[in-house]
Parts: structure tokens; sequence; C-alpha cells
């Protein structure tokens, strides 16, 4: 392969030398270090992750939807979780937890930053590998151990981890006071340990690869949005996922070493607890402080993987690319300093409230300005619906519609009233869940080509779009007016309230919609899986984008060029140039070879390049016009 | 395109009628007279890490796990029933679902194999095979665009309806209020950002002539859609700031002139203190928790001595009331949907929230139309096993009702606890003799 590099590359791939001999079965397809192979063991993971915790998450649907009625399969499988065909209490607030915990953590942050960090920067970048495989492997295998240990705790006596996936203390310090906080608590904190592990290691390496190994000319005004937001992603996640270190090693010193950072006053059952001078307040804010970012976390990576392909799709380029960029920057700062609004009413200073309010819905402005960019791109352009392009509109449509309500639940005085409500599930579930999955969806279907070099059916994809587009609205917008009349989250059942009992009929209309559009992942799974063998072969580059990973060969190489690198001359949007013959011209084409559309702000000031332009158009200009006569 | 080559079409037809077959064949079941026997699953890939990881898990049925081959090997399993039998009938009953799934499942992949089929025709003929489908899912966003803004009045107009109530008390309003324009506000750029982006998507759907129109940039517009959502949030911050501070930013002389009551939160129940003719609550310290005085009040503190128990908490109307907020054991939240009041319970820590009620229970009745209506206070922070059900009704009622139900509540200083209070008080003299003697 080096035979065909050039000696000038400023990256040799020598490893691309020794690696593709040597490679057994154990360094290629499980200790893989390489960028494109571990994109693929978070992918497959995340999903799987995503299987496991839809179906709690019907389990406890059902348990909603028909409070009296029980279910002797359940008692099949669950045991003595589900005794008589009925979901235990307990079990049903593990199930809201670890559902959450495994949704949040596994699958939309390692699941969807994981994989697409890992295969979009070094290809978009024009990166051989990351800048460190090694920690990358590293980042995976702590996340794999992670996600076991936390299937794990299902199989132990006392339960799962069941204090919400925010585990405030002292409910999950105090084993007596829910069985679940005892053994299966502990294995909570250890497993989002070695979670926390995994995140810094990708982050760091993700955060190295993007600084300082862009190809020639990629400077960053050039890197796509995805790369952006990847980016920034990581730098969020870097900043603040140490924190919950801190939050959940004190939480380990109070259950397991006797301290009391979070206890005070507490009297369990008749007991007096020893513990005195803690503040279970103080653990929300550690636990905020990352908790807040982590929505961020979680979204940014979906807002960068659908600016990219709502561009390419439309066949135009993103309108106001700076703005976004600017955007995502300005979510990325305010997004450390609003994690008190999670905390309205739970005894925090109220005057400090009033100034989480003013932080939390300053960031509704560079939200606003996103969604405004996203319709401005779809405005006049020429809308191919792949699958990819259904999911990222998909996305917009939940980013707005959830984002929205988030002007309710930002705002403290109205929060009074919504805090801990189905409202706030509504909330996060469209702007955080739905958005977060959907962009995560429109990646996959992108991007498939380029990790298993075949295509998805189309039109699988189409029925797993609508199923879930519309199973997701009926899922979750119900669930505000449940909030609105003061329905609290987290209820085992609606039985004991004469207000509540009305929305019981809602709750079936929820649940049957949720097993539908369940049912409806079967399509993407399949597609998924079976694609992988017996999928369409791909062409280079199917979408017609513009992007640097659509110069690299269909087949995966170690070091992903053969040959010398491509440099990067234009900034990743040329899509529909007026005077080009194609609608895309990609980032590795020079101007010198697109004269007839060059515009004069493409040269960003540069007298000798303006001077060469304006030559050629003086000798160029006049003859089409002749040809036309 | 072929996601299901014909063979293995073929072959999930097969599977599926030899699974139905097998199952449905009574020789099977009865051959198996009691509940030892039962059908395990066919596993389909999307159900794999589920199930089989629940089965596992499963302690009072030792199951053996299917082993879900890659696509759809029926596995019969024996499965010794443990102590509570299930009946042979609810495996039966899963399996047929599993079944339906499954049937689903190969209809979406006939229709798909037609639409294949249909495809090809239409390229033979010489028509395109790609901006149909465009076509198609552009005017699926245009219905979706309909119903859903219908979907959207129709859930406003009932649901609606069933969740707003009047406010019950005086901040409550001015929150409804501020609800409202919020809502006004969300709802028009609901609407107008849905109508541009399904109608974007429908109106500008591909077609093989036309172009894109190259429009990177404007920054005039760009300005103007950052202020003007900024202003709009300006005016909700400050609205809403000054709201905030109104309810929660009580002066000191108000905090005075109201009633002060305590509740105490615990596992699963709230206990609700009154602070008798003094109008003053005691200390509390959870080192003085015992069986007779599970809220740990210090006796030594005398305004303690004529506190009173709430069986409920009961409130005159149009009277300010501050709540002092207490747990025992874990968080809680103190909740009045219909009064707009919540505040958490945190241990260790005293919370307040005060509010002025201005609508009795019989006049809400009266305004619902719901004679067995009654407020109520609800935990509405995860606490265990029995946050579900830990309740305790409210009732607003006038001066003269509320004098005359205070003064049937009982006193928390019973004889017993006299007694206890006495015995301890000597005991603690005792010591203080021993520690005197000793330092001498």
């Amino acid at each position: 392969m080096s035979s065909i590099a050039s000696a000038g590359t400023h990256h040799i791939d020598h490893h691309g030398d020794h690696g593709h001999h040597h490679e057994s079965f154990w360094t290629k397809y499980v200790f893989s270090q390489d960028h494109k192979m571990i994109a693929k063991q978070f992918l497959i993971t995340g999903i799987v992750m995503a299987v496991f915790a839809m179906i709690l998450s019907i389990l406890f649907r059902l348990q909603l939807a028909w409070p009296d009625k029980e279910f002797p399969i359940l008692e099949a499988f669950l045991g003595k979780w589900a005794e008589g065909g009925r979901i235990h209490p307990d079990f049903f607030l593990a199930l809201v937890t670890i559902h959450g915990t495994i949704m949040v953590f596994f699958v939309l942050t390692a699941g969807l930053s994981g994989t697409f960090a890992n295969l979009l920067i070094p290809y978009q970048l024009g990166a051989r590998d990351m800048a460190s495989p090694f920690m990358n492997m590293l980042s995976y295998w702590f996340f794999f151990a992670a996600c076991m240990v936390m299937i794990a705790s299902f199989f132990i006596e006392s339960g799962p981890a069941s204090a919400g996936w925010t585990i405030y203390p002292p409910l999950s310090a105090v084993p007596k006071a829910i069985s679940g906080s005892g053994l299966g608590m502990t294995l909570w904190l250890i497993s989002m340990t070695m979670f926390i592990i995994s995140q810094v290691l990708g982050g760091t390496n993700y955060i190295s690869t993007v600084l300082n190994m862009r190809t020639k000319g990629m400077d960053l005004w050039k890197m796509p949005l995805t790369i952006w937001a990847l980016f920034l992603t990581a730098i969020v996640g870097l900043l603040s996922f140490p924190v919950l270190v801190s939050a959940v090693v004190l939480l380990i010193f109070d259950r397991s070493f006797g301290t009391s950072f979070y206890l005070s006053d507490l009297v369990i059952q008749g007991q007096i607890l020893p513990n005195e001078g803690g503040s279970p307040i103080l653990f929300q804010h550690l636990f905020w402080f990352l908790g807040h970012p982590e929505v961020y976390i979680v979204l940014m990576p979906a807002l960068g993987l659908t600016s990219e392909v709502i561009s390419t799709n439309s066949r135009k380029p993103i309108f106001g690319y700076h703005a976004m960029v600017y955007s995502l920057i300005g979510i990325t700062v305010l997004s450390f300093i609003v994690w008190g609004h999670h905390m309205f009413v739970t005894g925090m200073n109220p005057f400090l409230g009033g100034v989480f309010m003013i932080t939390t819905l300053i960031i509704a402005v560079p939200s606003a300005v996103k969604s405004f960019n996203y319709l401005a791109t779809l405005w006049r352009g020429n809308i191919r619906f792949t699958p990819a392009m259904l999911f990222a509109i998909g996305m917009v449509s939940f980013f707005i519609s959830g984002g929205l309500t988030g002007l309710y639940l930002g705002n403290s005085a109205l929060d009074i009233n919504l805090h801990d409500t189905y409202f706030v599930v509504a909330h996060f579930h469209l702007v955080m869940g739905s958005a977060s999955i959907f962009g995560m969806l429109c990646g996959v279907y992108h991007w498939y080509p380029k990790l298993f070099g075949r295509m998805m059916n189309e039109k699988l994809g189409y029925l797993h779009f609508w199923l879930t587009f519309v199973g997701a609205y009926f899922v979750f917008f119900p669930m505000h007016f449940m909030g609105i009349d003061g329905v609290p989250r987290r209820y085992y059942a609606f039985t004991e309230f004469p207000f509540m009992e009305k929305w019981i009929s809602v709750n079936v209309f929820i649940t049957w919609s949720a097993i539908i559009a369940g049912l409806g992942q079967i399509a993407f799974i399949w597609n998924f899986f079976y694609s992988i063998r017996y999928g369409k072969k791909a062409t280079q580059n199917p979408w017609g984008a513009n992007t640097l990973e659509w110069t690299t060969p269909v087949k995966h190489i170690h070091g992903n060029w053969p040959g010398e690198i491509p440099a990067v001359h234009r900034w990743p949007y040329d899509y529909s140039k007026p005077g080009h013959h194609e609608d895309f011209i990609l980032q590795t084409v020079p101007f010198s070879e697109t004269m007839s559309s060059n515009l004069p702000h493409d040269f960003e000031g540069n007298p000798e390049a303006e001077r060469i332009q304006r030559e050629w158009e003086l000798a160029n200009k006049p003859q089409p016009e002749k040809e036309t006569e | 395109m072929g996601f299901i080559s014909n063979r293995k079409l073929r072959a999930v037809v097969i599977l599926t009628f030899v699974m139905g077959v097998f199952c449905v064949s009574p020789a099977f079941s009865q051959e198996t007279d009691t509940v030892a026997q039962a059908v395990d699953t066919a596993v389909t890939p999307a159900d794999t890490s589920g199930t089989d990881s629940v089965v596992v898990a499963a302690d009072t049925v030792a199951a053996a796990a299917p082993s879900a081959a890659a696509g759809a090997t029926p596995t019969a399993a024996t499965v010794e029933a443990g102590k509570p039998s299930i009946a042979p009938q609810v495996y039966k009953n899963f399996f047929y679902g599993i079944l339906l799934v499954l049937l689903v499942c190969v209809l979406v992949g006939v229709v798909g194999k037609i639409l294949e089929v249909y495809e090809l025709t239409r390229r033979m003929s010489g028509k395109d095979t790609t901006y149909y489908l465009h076509n198609a899912n552009a005017w699926l966003f245009l219905i979706s665009l309909v119903l859903g803004l219908y979907g959207v009045y129709w859930s406003y107009v009932h649901h609606g309806a069933q969740s707003i109530r009047d406010a019950a008390t005086e901040h409550g309003d001015k929150i409804d209020a501020m609800f409202m324009i919020t809502t006004i506000i969300c709802t028009i750029v609901l609407v107008v950002m849905h109508i541009a982006l399904f109608g974007f998507a429908y109106k500008y759907r591909a077609t093989p002539t036309r172009k894109a129109y190259f429009y990177p940039h404007n920054n005039t517009i760009e300005k103007i859609w950052t202020i003007v959502p900024a202003v709009v949030l300006t005016v909700l911050v400050l609205f809403g700031f000054f709201t905030w501070r109104g309810i929660t930013n009580v002066s000191e002389e108000d905090q005075k002139s109201a009633l002060h009551i305590e509740v105490v939160g615990e596992q699963f129940t709230w206990t609700v203190r009154y602070p008798g003719r003094d109008g003053k609550l005691g200390e509390r310290n959870f080192r003085l928790t015992t069986p007779l005085n599970g809220l740990g009040i210090d006796f030594n503190d005398k305004s303690n001595w004529d506190d009173q128990v709430g069986s409920e908490i009961v409130l005159p109307v149009n009277k300010p009331v501050r709540v002092q907020i207490g747990s025992k054991d874990i968080l809680h939240s103190f909740y009045i949907p219909d009064f707009r009041v919540q505040m958490n319970a945190v241990p260790g820590m005293k919370t307040f929230f005060q509010f002025t009620p201005t609508i009795t229970t019989e006049e809400m009745r009266d305004r619902l139309g719901d004679y067995t209506y009654n407020y109520v206070m609800l935990c509405a922070k995860i606490c265990g096993g029995g946050h579900w059900n830990m309740q305790k009704t409210v009732r607003v009622v006038t001066e003269e009702e509320y004098q005359a139900w205070l003064a049937e509540q009982p006193y928390f200083f019973t004889e017993d606890l006299q007694k206890e209070f006495k015995a301890a008080q000597v005991t603690d003299e005792r010591a203080d003799d021993l520690v005197l003697a000793n330092a001498n």
C-alpha cells in the first residue's frame, strides 16, 4: 500500500502495512483498534441495548394501561417480580430506572456518539484512524463491560437499581428504603463508573483527533457540521462526566463507608440512622451538573447528523453554516449553567431558581436559530426522501415540538405545577428521546453504505419511519395533558386517585401505540442485520454527498484511503451550485476545476485567486451566450 | 431491493407453517397431561436479548432458555413449573402472539415483494422508479400535517378540557395566566413551524427537472430570527421571573401573619401538624424519634405542647398558609395540583411554601358539578414501592368550619408521651448528675 502512497503524505499509513496481513479473528472483529470496526461495535451494542430497554418500557406500559389485569406470561419470565402475573411495584420502579439509564447513557450517549464519532471523525476529516486507537478500543470495552454489569443486575435476588435514573439519595443510599438500593444499586454505580471511564477515553480521543489530525486544507471552518457537533459533544462530555464520577464516588462512600455527604436526619422505618450534616441537594447539584449537559451530549450529535443529511438530500447548502456552528457553541457553553432548572422546587434557594430560569430560557435562542435554519435549508430544495431524510425531518419535528414545551418547564413559576409530572416525561421523550433516536436512525440509514458496504432496503425504511414517527407522537403527545392535570411520573397505577381515573383509557391508547411502534422496530432490526450480508451492494458515493468519507473505497481498508489522503479545498456544502454540471461538488475538488461555478466569496479575500477567476470569467463568459444564441 | 430473496421467503413461510402445526396439533398438548410441559418460544431477532435474559431471571420457573437461531427456529422446551403453576394455555397464547407477529412480518415481506415486482414492471415500461417513492412520501407528509394539526386541535379540546381546572389559590391564577400566554405562543410557533416543515417537504419534493436553489446564507434573515425569539423569550423570562419572585419571596411580615402548619412525609404516608393556640410549631429532632413520638418532637420546647395532629389538611379559605415541609426518611414531594403548589420534602432541611386558598371545597364541587370531588395532596418524588399511593385529602373550608374541625383534633403530647417525656427527663438528670460527679 505504501508503494502507492507518495512520500509527501503528512500521515503515512504505515500501520496499513503491518495490520493487513497478520489480522486474526480476534484483532479484526473483537479487540479491534480500527475506528470503523469500533464504530460498528458501538452501534450493534447500542442497538441491542436499545431493544432491551424498549422491552422494559413495554412491560411497564402494560402495567400502566391495565393495572387490574393479570398477565400470567409475565410470571413465567419474571418470576417473583410479577407474581400472579402482576408486576410488583418495586420492580415497576426498577423497570423505569433501568429503561432510563440504558436509553440515556448506553443508547443515546455511547450508541450515538460512540458510533458516529468513531466512524465519521477520521473519515470526514481525512485521517487514517483515531489519534489513539488503543484508547479507542478500551473505550468500547469499558462500555461493553458497563452494559454487561447493568444487565447482570436483573439476575440478582434484590433486583436492579430502582431509585429512578437520577438515583437521588437517600432513596438510592439506603437499602432498607427500597430493595433495589441494595446490590442492584452497587452494580449500577460500578456500571456507571466504567461507563464514564469509557466516555472520558473516547472524548479525549475525539477531541485530539479533531484538533490534530485534519487533512491538508481542512481548517475548522471547512469541517462538516457533524464533526462540529461531535467535537463539541466530546468537549461537553469531557468536562461534565468527571463531575458525575465525583457524585457517584461520594454516593459509594455514603453507601458503603458510613460517610454523610448526602445523608442527614434519617429515620428509616423506625430506625434512627447515625448520619448527620449531609445534604441530598448536594447530590442533585452534582448530578445535574452532568445531567443537563448530558441532554445536549445526547442531542447535539443528532443535530449534527441531521444537518448533514438534510443538506445532502435537499441538494442545498445548509442554510447559515456559521450560525449553525455558533449556535452549537452557544448551546455548549450555556449547557453548563442551566442545570438548576431541574431543581426549582427541590428546596434550592428560590432566588437561584430565578437565575437558572433566565439562563435556561436563553438557551432557547440558539435552538430556535437551528430550527429556522433547518427550515430554510428545506426551502426551495430538491428533496429526496431517502429513509435517512425522513428520519431527519422527523427529528426536526420532534426538536420543535419537544423544545417548545421546554419553555414551560424552564420557567420556574410554571414548573411548580409541572415538575415531576407526565408533562416532563412528554417533554424529554420528545426533545431528547425521540429527537436523538431519530438522529441516530437517520445516521444509521445514511452511513450504512459506509459502515457495511451495502444498502439498506428503502421501503422497509419507509415503513419503519412512519410507524415510529406516528407512534412516538401518539405515545408522548397525550402525556402533556396528564401532566397539566397533575399526574406525577413514576406512578405504578392510576387507580387510587379519582382525578386520575379518566387517564386510564388514554394509557391504554398510549400502550397500544407503544406496542405497535415497538413491533415496527422489527422492520429496522431485520433490515439492519439482513442487509449486512444480503443488502444491495453500495456504490462509492450513493447519495451524491460532498464529504470526504465518500471518497474512500467501498471495501474497508486499514488506513481508509489507498495512497495519499486527499486534500480539502472547499466547504462541505456546495450542493446545486449554479454553473456546475452536477448538483454536488466534493470537498476534494479544487476551485481551479470548477471555474464556471466559483463565487466571489469562495476565495475568502485571496486577491490572487480572485484575479485568476476574473480573468477566466472575462475569457469565458461571452462564449456560453454565443452558444445559446 | 431484495430484502427477502425467494429462497428466504419460502423458508420463513415453511417455518411458520411448521410451527403452527406443531402448536395446534392436539397430540402435543395432550401428551403432556400436567403443567409440566409447555411450548417455549421461537424468538425473532428483535426479541432475543430481552426475552432470553428475562427467562433466566425467572426463578420460579426453571426455564430452558430458547436457543434462538438467527432465523425463526421453533424450540420446544420442557418447563418444570415451580410452585405457582402457570397454565399451559398461557404459553400457548404467548406462542400464538409471536406467531401472529411473524405472520404480519411475512405479510410485510410479501407486500415488499409485490412492490418489487411493481417496480420491475415500471422499469420495464420505461417509467421512473425513484421519483414515485419521493412523491408518495411527500404526500404522506402532507397528510400527516393535516391529520396532525387536527389531532393537536382535538387534543386541546378534549384532553385539554379534561386537564385544566381553575386554580384554587391566589398565586395559582397568575401561574395559569402565564400558562395560557405560553401555550398561545407555543401553539402558534408549533403550527407555523410544522406547516413550513411538512409543507416544504411536500412542495419541494424531488422531481427530475428541479434544481435546488443555492442559498447558503442571508445575514439579515438570520439576525431577524435570532432577535425575534430573543425578544419573545425576554418577555417570558421577565414575566416568569416576577411571578416566581412573587410566589417564593414572601416578606417576613406576611410570613408571620400566615397560618403555619407542618407536613412531614415518610414512606408512604404524611403527618400533618397544626401549631395549636400559640400559633408556633416547635422544634423537632430526629434523634428523639420513638414509636410513640414518630416525628421526634422535642417536648423541651414548650411551644410543642399544644401542637395538634391533623387527620387531613384542612385550611380556612382566603387566609395565607405557610406550610413547612419536612421528611423523616427520604425525598418526597408535597404536591397539590389544584393549588399549583409543589415543594420537595428533604430530610435534614426545612422547606416552605406559602399560598392562599381562595376556593372552598364546596365551591369547587359546585363548579365542577362533581359532589365527591376533593383536593388532594400527593407525593411527586419517587420514594419507593408505595410512591403511587401516598396521599392526603385537602379541604378548604370557611373560618368557622375550620375552628370547629381544629377543636376536635388531638394533641401530639398525649398522656403516654408525657409519661415517656418525664421518664426521659429523670434519666437525663441522673446522667447530668453522673457527669457532675465524674467531673468532681
